[in-house]
């Protein structure tokens, strides 16, 4: 009846998952009772989770994002101080729950931390930027955000039902394999990541098809602000990439369900082919992650500094280029397999060349910055502190690129120091950067500035703290993954590491009190024209938080940093304007369509991963069922009259009027 | 461990290149990070001094110089790039004195087997060689991958079960050294390490008819209870009874090792043996 599952998939002998799944439950279920007993849940439900507003579902994606790196950078502290005390003894985590978390860890940092908070603003901001008041699939939008989260969800039941995988963040095989993991635990890790990744396919495919197709009147391409170009990038990699990760992942699954013999040691499996096709995915998602980063920085070095970004053309270039190259370069993360000398030089070369596009990216910010007036607000400081980590990050990588180098440093704590530098310096500080900078845009305050600056310098230094050592244990030959170890010579090394992410973790302790902080002080910081840091590109145009609608017009864009252009016309001008004819605006209905698919693939996943056979077919029909329920649908519009629009929008002008004319008089 | 203190001519020559690439960079990551801190400082909206250049957002001189740069920079670590990968390459002969040693590593679920093909004799968890010889490696494994490493000796290489891969070292000054797996394979993984003795080569002969005189045979019957999954705490040696038992495992014919077994049908599975605590 139930598969596989029994009683004893509680692990009711390990106190640490029992306890924190417990306290889990206990909090969920808290909000929830807190949630119906106050009357909230038809505003949840109508306004949240059923919405397919592309702003709520960047929120949402952003808060899923947040929620998410609390438990994996949980499983960073417990990483740290296991391999601070276990010298010459077993620590306090045993081996099979030690892997199970630095598995966990990785997993849920790239795929549940790091690629929901870049969508998350790429959502948000993106439609505000290109002028228009949608993206092209505002449901598929809906349904792509609770995939992600029930990939998230599976993994978080894994710490109390069963196991999660014990074999690293890319599970290969043939540890990874039935013979060798009997376990559910890959079997968390794989079905996780299918259903999330089609609602990460599905997002790129939104994105994409927003930026080539939705585009408001005079915003050719040449035109867009940077952010779009390192989205459209970003999305167009989600879009060839993410494929073959569904079918890798499907054939290993087919390896462990169905007896199929792709990656197993016996029947011509082939384990490096699961190297070579996981990576042609991987690869590709590091720039995923951090091009919207790169987009980010663009914005916000160009907004702080009051300048339009230099060198934008080379800037477009540089994305495109990266873009294009990173497919090329999967190979460098296996040189010790023993391909050849031809074969590793011309992928370490090739690996190299994405360091061209790159420090040309990091010359034009700093050239944005060269006769800019620079305001250092928290946005600005995370900027210029991921330009100097990056850079280390980029020496690092550009040396893990020569082979030679690459046969002493290849999984070593080095290499975990080079992408951790890459990822928190530049993915990282980009979400915390896009985060302080576009809040005030996404809920109408702005957050305040000390805690802000005190997250910034707390989570900076911590980052050096923690992984400048892991440079050096590297550089002393200390490999990856290590549950416990004799060489005394790492120890040191290992405790300065723990004491960084003790830093690392009062960082986010800051940011969390710059939110309670920035909530109570809301009427004081709060943003009225629209416009808090004097912005460029046209989500600054509109006020703060949008109208559903965003734009009562379609704004006319005459060249770069359209709405600096428009404030720079209206100064010379006068800022009268005509009086502007209102017009009905047809806005998309909400759905719960993305809600009640993932709510059925929860259980289809869920009951996959346990074997429960009539429960996957329950859950495969429901979701079959929503489709076809939404595809029938009648109507998908509704419409907001034009009184009500011109009642918004003049709200929004005379609060920008007020605060202009309050202005000249002084 | 220190990989800045090579005990051989590969892992000398991979550190060399290691650094020297690390100083072509600083060449232009220094001025570069000064350059971000400085205009950062300078052209901050209180200082006054600092010229408001709003328009200052292009230059066809800057440009071509911020792609020459790290163009050039990237031409010439490629040339690294490649002239090192053909010249370390690891199967590529490292000439040594006197006759090489044929040694066939096979990594096992949690321990490293030494197979020494022309002296019939194997060890586990101690690799033993002669200083100056040239040392040639086979390798495989006999279930999940790892990566042989002696960092001071340099080139890791991966192991993979039913392929062999070749690796070619040498050990320049007696002493004892360290090695590991370099890639996680499951429960027993950090207990993968190895001594390396690098004995004289006079001392070498004498140690392997010592170890030829061991009551232990290694032959298909012991290789197969070697492999289950478990750790191994002692430095046990072996008489090799059949020189092909490397051919054997690389080629499959004994069968990849067994996994461990499931605790409970809910899937929780459990590491081979309590030894791996």
């Amino acid at each position: 009846m139930l598969g596989k599952l029994d009683w004893s998939a509680i692990p009711f002998d390990q106190p640490i998952p029992l306890v924190a799944g417990a306290v889990v439950l206990v909090a969920i279920l808290a909000v929830l009772i807190w949630v119906v007993v106050k009357g909230h849940l038809p505003y949840l439900w109508d306004e949240w989770i059923t919405s397919v507003d592309h702003k709520r579902i960047g929120v949402m994606y952003i808060l899923l994002a947040s929620v998410m790196l609390l438990r994996g950078g949980s499983d960073a502290i417990m990483m740290r101080i296991q391999q601070a005390v276990a010298y010459q003894s077993q620590g306090y985590l045993p081996p099979e729950h030690y892997n199970q978390i630095f598995s966990a860890h990785g997993t849920i940092m790239i795929f549940f931390v790091a690629m929901p908070f870049v969508i998350g603003l790429m959502n948000l901001v993106v439609p505000l930027q290109l002028g228009v008041r949608d993206v092209a699939f505002p449901t598929l939008n809906s349904v792509g955000f609770w995939l992600t989260a029930t990939g998230a969800l599976l993994v978080n039941i894994s710490l109390v039902v069963g196991e999660f995988a014990r074999t690293g963040w890319l599970a290969f095989p043939p540890l990874s394999g039935l013979s060798y993991s009997p376990g559910v635990g890959v079997d968390y890790y794989a079905w996780s990541l299918q259903i999330s990744g089609v609602g990460t396919l599905v997002a790129g495919i939104n994105l994409v098809t927003t930026v080539l197709k939705l585009r408001t009147r005079g915003m050719n391409y040449l035109r867009m602000p940077m952010f779009c170009w390192t989205t459209l990038a970003s999305n167009l990699l989600i879009v060839s990439a993410f494929p073959i990760l569904t079918a890798t992942l499907a054939m290993l699954l087919l390896d462990r369900y169905l007896g199929f013999h792709f990656f197993t040691n016996e029947a011509g499996g082939n384990v490096m082919m699961f190297m070579n096709l996981i990576w042609a995915w991987g690869h590709p998602e590091v720039y995923i992650l951090v091009l919207p980063a790169f987009g980010i920085f663009s914005e916000v070095v160009s907004t702080f500094s009051g300048k339009a970004l230099f060198g934008y053309r080379s800037m477009v270039l540089a994305t495109m280029a990266i873009c294009v190259v990173s497919f090329m370069v999967w190979l460098h993360h296996f040189f010790t397999m023993g391909a050849g000398p031809d074969v590793n030089a011309i992928f370490g070369i090739a690996s190299m060349i994405i360091a061209i596009p790159t420090g040309v990216k990091i010359y034009n910010w700093l050239f944005t910055m060269y006769g800019g007036r620079i305001r250092f607000a928290t946005p600005m400081l995370w900027s210029v502190g991921f330009m100097v980590t990056f850079i280390i990050g980029g020496l690092t990588g550009v040396l893990v690129a020569v082979p030679p180098a690459d046969f002493m440093l290849h999984n070593s704590m080095f290499l975990v120091a080079h992408f951790h530098n890459v990822i928190i310096g530049g993915v990282l500080f980009g979400a915390f950067a896009g985060f302080e900078y576009w809040f005030p845009k996404a809920f109408g305050f702005r957050l305040d500035e000390r805690w802000g600056k005190a997250a910034f310098w707390f989570t900076f230094t911590g980052f050096y703290v923690t992984f400048m050592p892991l440079y050096i244990a590297g550089m002393l030959g200390m490999t990856r993954r290590l549950q416990h170890y004799d060489v005394a010579a790492w120890r040191p090394w290992m405790i300065v590491a723990a004491i960084g992410m003790a830093v690392l973790s009062i960082g986010v302790i800051c940011q969390i009190m710059q939110l309670v902080v920035s909530i109570r002080n809301r009427e004081a910081l709060r943003d009225r024209t629209g416009d808090p840091w004097d912005g460029r590109s046209l989500e600054w145009a509109t006020s703060s938080p949008p109208p559903v609608f965003n734009f009562a017009f379609h704004p006319d864009v005459r060249g770069e940093d359209a709405y600096w252009d428009m404030k720079t016309r209206a100064q010379q001008q006068s800022f009268e304007h005509d009086v502007p004819e209102y017009q009905d605006i047809e806005m998309p209905r909400n759905s719960p369509t993305g809600f009640i698919c993932a709510f059925f693939a929860s259980i289809m996943g869920f009951a996959l991963i346990w074997h429960i056979w009539w429960m996957v077919i329950l859950g495969g029909l429901g979701a079959f069922a929503t489709f076809v329920v939404f595809a029938w649908r009648d109507h998908d519009e509704y419409v907001i009259p034009a009184e009500e629009v011109a009642r918004i929008d003049r709200i929004n002008l005379e609060e920008r009027r007020s605060l202009v004319s309050m202005a000249g008089a002084v | 461990m220190n990989l800045l203190d090579p005990q051989g001519p590969v892992a000398a020559a991979n550190s060399t290149i290691l650094v020297d690439s690390v100083f072509i960079m600083l060449v232009i990551v220094v001025p570069t990070i000064v350059a971000i801190l400085a205009f950062a400082f300078w052209f901050r909206a209180s200082n006054t001094k600092a010229r408001f250049q709003p328009d200052f957002v292009y230059s066809g001189r800057v440009e071509m110089v911020v792609w020459s740069i790290p163009a050039l920079t990237v031409i010439l670590l490629g040339g690294v790039a490649w002239i090192g990968s053909h010249q370390l390459d690891p199967a590529a002969p490292v000439p040594g004195t006197g006759s090489p040693v044929r040694i066939q590593a096979v990594s096992l679920d949690w321990k490293w087997l030494f197979i020494y093909p022309d002296q019939r004799i194997a060890t586990v968890n101690t690799l033993t060689v002669p200083a100056g010889a040239e040392l040639n490696f086979q390798l495989t494994s006999s279930s999940v991958m790892n990566t042989f490493f002696i960092p001071q000796l340099g080139s890791m290489i991966y192991t993979m079960n039913g392929m062999v891969t070749r690796l070619n070292l040498r050990a320049d000054n007696e002493g004892k050294l360290q090695g590991l797996s370099a890639h996680f394979s499951g429960d027993g993984f950090p207990d993968m390490m190895f001594d390396v003795n690098v004995i004289s080569p006079l001392a070498f002969p004498d140690w392997v008819a010592t170890t030829a005189k061991s009551d232990a045979v290694l032959n298909e019957a012991s290789y197969k209870a070697l492999m289950q999954q478990g750790i191994e705490r002692g430095r046990p040696t072996y008489r090799l009874e059949d020189p092909r038992l490397f051919d054997l495992i690389a080629t499959q014919h004994i069968p990849p090792g067994p996994g461990p077994e499931l605790i409970s049908a809910a899937g929780r599975s459990h590491s081979g043996g309590h030894d791996a605590r």
